[in-house]
Formats: C-alpha cells, structure tokens, sequence
C-alpha cells in the first residue's frame, strides 16, 4: 500500500517554544505509516490576527497557508486551536473570494488536528510511549468545542503501557489562556487558570496532558508560580510518542 | 445608566482582590452551572428545542416590524395602549407623563432591565415620583444607595448573607437577623405597605406574544403578579426585539428559558397578561401601556450583530463564562454584564465606550454552547474586535504590533530568523531554570504566573540540523 502523504503543520508556538512536541508527532506519524513532510515556508496560521479584529493579517496569512499546503493528501497539525482555525475559520474567511473559499474548503476537508488524524484516519491501534503513571486530561477549547476532541487523546492515551487516566473535575473548563488574553487581561487570565490547576493538582494526577500548547503553557506557568514543583506538564504527543 | 466600561480593567482587579466577592461568585458558579446541567437532562431532544427556539426567534427578527404591528394591533383590541421609544431618555418621559397623568405618587416595579438601561428611577425621583424596586435582588440593591445589578436575573448575586443581614439592619433599624426566611420576611413586611399604596405598577416583559398581544412574566417571586395586578396602571417596559408569534411559540421557549437560567423546569411564577381589567373581573390594571423601547435595536437588525437579537435573557452565557465566574458582573460597567454584555454594551451604549469588552473574553466558546437560542458569541465578540481596529478604536502600538506580525508571518526567512532570536532571548531570560519570573515583552503574562522556558532552539532549526545529519531515504 502506498504511504499516506501528510504535511505537517508544526504551529507557531511549537516552533518556538516546545521543538519535541513537534518531533514526536512527527514519530507518531512516521510510526503509523505515514511519509511526513514539513513544508519549510510555514509559518502560521494567522489565528492570532483573525481574533484580534486584523482581518486583512487572517486573510493575507491563511492565503499563504492554503498556498503551502493544499498539494497534500493531508494536513495534520498537533494542536486543536491552530487546527480549528484552519478547518472551522478558513472557509468562513472568503466572503466576497469564492475561488479561495473553494481552496480553503478543500484544505479545511484534509486538516486534522493529531489525536484526531490518528484515531480517525490511521486507526492506530498500538502507539510507540510508554509513561509510568496516572495523567488528568485538560480538554482545550478549541478542541473539544470547535472539532469535537474528547474521545480521541483518551482513547490513544489508554493503548499508552503503564498510563491510567484520572479525570480532573472541570476538565473542559477554560484554562484562561485565550491567546491574546492572556496578556491584555493577565491578572484575570491568571485566576481562571489558578482554578483549572486546582482541579489538577485536586485530581492527585502525576502528569496534567493537553493537545495545546498555549494551554500547557498557561498552566505550567501558573502550577509552578502556585508553589507545585512536581507536576508534569505534558503534550498528548509526548506521551503517545515516548522518547523521541 | 451609567456606562463604566472603560474602566473594565481596573473594576476586573478590584473584583480579583475583594475577598467577599471571590467566595459569592466560587458559590453562585457551582448552582448555576450544576443546575442547569440537570435541568437540560429532562428534554428528551435538548438540541432540536434549541434548534426551534433559534427558529422562533429568527422569524420575529427577520421580520420584526411586522410582528410589532401585528403584536400592537392585539394589544390595542384588548385595551392596552402601545407606546414607541426610541431611547433610554424617551423611556423615562414617557413613565414620567403616564404617572403624572393619573396623579401616581409611588411606583412599585418589579424587574426590568430596560428601566435599568434607561435610568429610570432616577428620573422618576427627579419627577417627584418614588420608585420601589420589589424584586428582593433589586429591593436589596435599591436601599444600598442605589447599586447597580451584577447579573440579568440575580441582581443582587455578589453579596452574601452577611452583607444582606448587615444591610436590612442599617436601613431598616432592625435587630440584625442572620437566617434567609427571616430576612425575607422583613423585606415582605417592607415591601407589603408599597404594593398596597402604589397607584401603578411597572414591569419588564421576557415575551411579547403577537398572537393575543399579551406579555409573559417569568419570575420567581409573587411581587411580579402583586405588581403587574394590584394597581391601576401598569406599564410594561420592554425591547421591541421581545416579540415572538403565538403561544405555542411561547411554550417552546419556556422549555429552554428557565432551565437555561436557573436550572429550573418551569419558574415559581409564570404570568401571561392580556388587556385590561374587564367590568366583569375583579382584578388587574384599568389602565395597560405597552413602552416598546429601540435603545439601538432597530440598527442592529439585518447588520453583522442580527444574531445577537435572539438573547432572551437568561443569563447562561455570563453563568457558563469563565472571565463572569471570575470578576462577577460590576466589572463589566453597564448593565449586560458577560458574554451577551460584551457584545450588547458596545452595540447600545457605544463601541467607543467600551473598548477593553470584546477583548475581554478567552473565546472558548462555553457561551455559545450553552446559549438556549444559538447565538454564536464568540464570532460576535471577534466580529467587534475588527470593528475597532477598522475603526481605529485600538490603541496604535496594538494595531502596529498586529500589522507588523502578519507582515513578518508573511515572508518565511524573516519570521525564521524572528523565531530564532526570539527562542534563545526567552531561554536566556529564564537563565539556568526552567522558567521566565518577569517576561519584559509581555509583563501582563508573569503578573499572576510564570512563563515556561523554551527549548532554546527552534523546531525549524533543529528539523534542519536532523535533515542534515541524516539524509532522506
């Protein structure tokens, strides 16, 4: 059978600031069966302008994103916020440009966010992790509300050797991220994200894992300014993906 | 009212730091949200009754004019007179000469958001006229010096007991009582000499059905029917986006409106008023005015924001927000606070006048999950986001930020070397730890939390270096 081509859309925040979720998605996949390609010209999706009223930023961005992109048979990008935009928002971007709404349509029918690309698409049945331990799972926004993520990372995360998973009371609250939010409204972004890791670190979890990166970022920053040393803070991918 | 928007971030930080209020809102969060869960389990098809509601509301809105005629020529037949306003200010002459005309001294109201809008009680007290608010949320705000609401259908939802025992002992006189029923009863005994001496009645309408030119209450206390029964005149002030088609209408709607609100499947009191008193009854108004009040309505009708029109008020947007749930409801400056706020306030009172509202929310949505007519929130809120910047109502380093961003986004070899630079300054900022205690570019961000270091490297980089090290196969 021949390989599933799949571009990978490494995200912003990835690329920044966590380089090993990217890699171990990219074992995931490459592990599955796929041939990954990581198109270099990438850069983001243009969520940030189009929630920040830059209408012109979204369209000129997701243009360049659709242009990068559409040869492949599939995109998968490990997050469920850059993943919505792309699948949810694109399409919706084009009101007076109908042959780039088509484009945008065809891209957003491929793009799959990653626990759902391999539950979905691969049907996966074994994963390469393994992590000794229990795990609570923080249901990103993005995710669960805007492309239906629920089942997905729990499902893999059970074929995971050694994992049981603990659910968190309020697991598909708001962390209090919000991307641009969390830095105009920072106080107030930070005490609905004291909330959600009181949930936490309440649930006695060792490892709290997310498929969004700003999430994870939002809430290791604040475990660790409450004083919690010792709770991991993890992507989905790391976990599914073991050492990569 | 007064619009106090502007001052959202300094209310959201006084809100943050007064401990009272923190341990109102933790309590109130749970019953609303808990509720209303339990609620929603009792319909056997939840999601097709929002599907029906959101239907309902469109046809009325797609074709409101219409549906006001048709409501106003019903409402005319049973007696009632119908009133239009166009503005807040409009609202409260209108009040003004109806009390006048029949020599009213005492008004007693039962809740009405509209009248908030408007500021009617103070005009009325200007006129001479004492207003009483008799919803016991309402009530306890009015003899606090006048304190504005903080929620749509608990006004009076950031104050605890305690604040309320202290309260009725201060302007009642009373020995402080430290029990509800006892409390309760205190403002009943109050309130009573007020529905007996009132000369009119005034009341908010949650619908106005077209079909019988009726308006349905629903309340959870009996001052509504004391209100809308007991005096001569009643006045019925309300929006002209209020209006739907028939009763069955109504019954689908009333599925949804108080299990959205306060989880319950049908409200304490539920009143359908219709006309005036006839010789052969005993009671109700002689007198019945309809004040159908625009307020900025009829100018979002068939624009960006048509959506917004279907809200019928119950609340589930600001109990089911994580940013409500945590400020509570003054900080939000008028008198919609939350999600439905964010959007009614800049749409009614200003967009130039509440700058920091669209802003003010993590996009995640719950809102628009949970809102019994559909409406979707969030593309709303970021929908008024772009208006400010089209507008130029955000502040300029903001707008040259965001420009300079996507400009950079769009040429790959600059935003590479961007990233770059940007990965190992935050790793230096974070030094031999794993974390950033001061972030310099964003010190919103480490106000209340740390910031994670990053690798050092970016994944385009390392990517590179791998390709390199191994060549593809």
């Amino acid at each position: 059978m021949a390989r599933i081509r799949v571009a990978m859309f490494v995200t912003c925040l990835v690329d920044l600031m966590r380089p090993r979720i990217g890699f171990a998605a990219l074992k995931l996949l490459e592990t599955a069966g796929c041939e990954v390609i990581v198109p270099k010209t990438q850069t983001c999706c243009g969520q940030p302008a189009w929630n920040s009223g830059d209408a012109p930023g979204a369209v000129a961005l997701a243009k360049k994103t659709i242009a990068e992109f559409e040869g492949f048979e599939y995109v998968v990008v490990p997050s469920g916020s850059c993943g919505e935009h792309i699948r949810v928002e694109y399409p919706r971007l084009f009101v007076d440009e109908p042959e780039w709404r088509d484009r945008a349509t065809a891209l957003a029918s491929r793009t799959y966010e990653l626990t759902d690309f391999l539950v979905t698409v691969l049907k996966v049945d074994s994963v390469p992790g393994d992590y000794e331990g229990t795990v609570t799972y923080h249901d990103s926004c993005s995710g669960l509300r805007g492309l239906g993520i629920k089942q997905q990372p729990r499902a893999l995360l059970a074929k995971v050797k050694g994992v049981s998973l603990k659910e968190m009371n309020g697991c598909e609250e708001c962390c209090g991220f919000g991307g641009t939010f969390s830095i105009k409204f920072g106080e107030v972004s930070a005490a609905i994200a004291e909330r959600k890791c009181d949930n936490i670190l309440a649930s006695g979890a060792q490892a709290v894992v997310g498929g969004d990166l700003g999430c994870l970022l939002n809430i290791e920053g604040k475990l660790r300014r409450m004083g919690d040393e010792t709770t991991q803070v993890l992507h989905v991918a790391e976990v599914l993906a073991g050492r990569t | 009212m007064e619009i106090k928007s502007m001052q959202f971030k300094a209310n959201a930080a006084g809100s943050l730091a007064n401990v009272v209020l923190q341990g109102n809102l933790k309590n109130a969060k749970g019953k609303f949200v808990t509720r209303r869960a339990e609620a929603i389990k009792d319909l056997d098809d939840f999601e097709g009754t929002r599907d029906a509601a959101e239907a309902i509301r469109n046809k009325v809105i797609d074709n409101m004019d219409l549906w006001l005629e048709a409501f106003e020529r019903k409402a005319l037949d049973t007696g009632a007179k119908v009133l239009w306003a166009k503005d807040g200010a409009e609202v409260c002459r209108l009040v003004t000469e109806i009390a006048r005309s029949h020599g009213v001294t005492k008004v007693t109201k039962s809740k009405s958001m509209l009248s908030e809008e408007a500021g009617l009680n103070q005009a009325l007290e200007a006129a001479g006229i004492q207003p009483v608010e008799t919803d016991l949320g309402e009530y306890i705000l009015q003899v606090d010096n006048n304190e504005p609401p903080s929620h749509i259908i608990a006004p009076a939802v950031h104050k605890s007991l305690d604040d309320v025992a202290d309260l009725f002992h201060k302007v009642h006189g009373t020995p402080r009582k430290t029990e509800i029923p006892a409390l309760t009863r205190e403002a009943r005994e109050v309130l009573r000499g007020h529905f007996l001496s009132a000369e009119m009645g005034l009341s908010g309408g949650n619908f106005l059905v077209a079909e019988t030119g009726s308006v349905a209450l629903v309340t959870n206390e009996g001052n509504g029917r004391m209100v809308t029964t007991m005096p001569k005149v009643h006045v019925v002030i309300t929006g002209i986006e209020k209006v739907i088609p028939t009763l069955e209408d109504l019954s689908t709607l009333m599925r949804l409106l108080p299990r959205s609100a306060t989880g319950q499947p049908i409200s304490n009191y539920f009143s359908i008023l219709t006309g005036v008193k006839k010789p052969e009854e005993h009671d109700g108004p002689e007198h019945l005015y309809f004040i159908l009040v625009d307020s900025g309505r009829a100018d979002v009708v068939g624009g960006d924001f048509h959506a917004m029109l279907r809200c019928i008020r119950c609340g589930a947007c600001m109990n089911h927000c994580p940013v409500y749930q945590t400020i509570g409801g003054h900080a939000y400056g008028w008198v919609y606070p939350g999600p439905m706020g964010s959007v009614l306030t800049p749409l009614y009172a200003g967009m130039e006048n509440s700058i920091d509202l669209p802003h003010a929310a993590t996009l995640c949505n719950q809102c628009g999950i949970v809102c019994p007519v559909k409406i979707p929130l969030p593309d709303l809120l970021r929908k008024l986001r772009e208006k400010q910047t089209e507008r130029g109502l955000r502040p300029l380093t903001e707008r040259i930020g965001l420009r300079l961003w996507a400009w950079v986004a769009q040429r790959p070899r600059l935003y590479a070397l961007g990233a770059s630079v940007g990965a190992r300054y935050l790793k230096w900022l974070a030094g031999d730890t794993d974390r950033i205690r001061l972030l310099p570019t964003a010190p919103e961000w480490t106000l209340g939390r740390d910031f994670p270091a990053p690798q050092g490297k970016t994944f385009r980089e390392l990517y590179a270096a791998r390709r390199n090290a191994t060549p593809p196969t």
